[in-house]
């Protein structure tokens, strides 16, 4: 199964009419797409609305693949659990978000080899395609563990005691 | 130590929830903006509070005197948020209430700090960014909520 989620916040239609058109070449893999205040008509998807924490994890560890915007909530979901994760950026051209923030995050995401970006759709469906048709893993997310790295804990943790 | 958390739904709410062994050994008061959200930290008190952006003022005005009734009532030492704008009602709170605030900026802001995060460097007592390249003298980088 593939899981197709655009975070809390906002339609993403761009992503979604990607993925419902290219939908019927997945070889017939279910795919379950996050889809609200949508004023696109899915054809080819089986989509949910809002979800529950507990039902988005149920989602989530259930896919293979997951396709997402470049939202950090998703991209540290997929990294706690190396989910093979490909990432379209929301613009603010296109109305998507208030700023281009998510396409330096999804840059330097890329750059550091934690999950596959596309830029725009082509870019988008060629890399499902490719991604979809390897084995279980194949484009793995490293694992990352729970929670954050020592440094900044010990620092923040130093401050909050600190009592100053 | 008391120590409230605040962060709104989304990755903001992931990247706090990745900071809790900073917080334990306190008593700790979970704040974000999805009543669900108490069962991912039973154990601690949670509220649930109106989201805001910070283009949308009414809203925003609301989210503000939710925090800090909260704030008031709890009397925390220190509160702490990694956003959006919730957070930043909530450290404005606590500075208005006299008590140390805490700025975690979202480690999706790579090239700049979030408009809330530049809010609050202006007057909380600790900013972080989780990228080196954005560390000043005054904003601090210790790492990331990723490893």
């Amino acid at each position: 199964m593939i899981f197709v989620t655009i975070g809390t916040q906002a339609p993403f239609d761009r992503l979604i009419k990607a993925i419902d058109e290219i939908a019927p070449q997945l070889n017939g893999e279910r795919v379950v797409a996050q889809v609200f205040e949508s004023s696109y008509q899915v054809k080819n998807l089986e989509t949910v609305g809002f979800l529950s924490p507990d039902e988005f994890n149920t989602y989530f560890d259930e896919a293979r693949l997951v396709v997402a915007h470049a939202g950090m909530g998703t991209i540290i979901s997929a990294l706690t659990q190396a989910k093979p994760l490909l990432i379209l950026p929301r613009l603010a051209s296109m109305g998507e978000h208030r700023n281009d923030h998510q396409i330096a995050t999804a840059k330097k995401m890329q750059d550091l080899g934690y999950v596959q970006v596309a830029f725009d759709e082509q870019e988008l469906v060629s890399k499902l395609l490719k991604m979809s048709a390897g084995a279980n893993g194949s484009a793995a997310s490293p694992q990352i563990r729970k929670v954050a790295s020592d440094t900044l804990i010990s620092s923040v943790r130093g401050y909050i005691f600190s009592n100053k | 130590m008391k120590v409230i958390a605040i962060a709104s739904v989304g990755g903001h709410w992931v990247q706090l929830l990745r900071l809790r062994p900073a917080f334990e050994g306190s008593e700790l008061i979970f704040v974000s903006t999805k009543p669900d959200f108490a069962k991912m930290v039973e154990g601690s008190k949670f509220y649930a509070v109106a989201d805001a952006s910070r283009w949308d003022k009414m809203k925003l005005i609301k989210s503000f005197f939710d925090v800090f009734g909260i704030i008031r009532r709890e009397k925390p030492d220190v509160v702490i948020t990694t956003g959006a704008a919730p957070g930043l009602m909530g450290l404005i709170s606590a500075k208005i209430l006299g008590k140390r605030t805490i700025w975690v900026d979202s480690i999706a802001n790579v090239e700049e700090l979030s408009m809330s995060g530049k809010i609050a460097s202006k007057f909380a007592s600790r900013v972080y960014t989780q990228w080196p390249q954005l560390a000043t003298d005054k904003i601090l980088f210790a790492g990331n909520i990723l490893s």
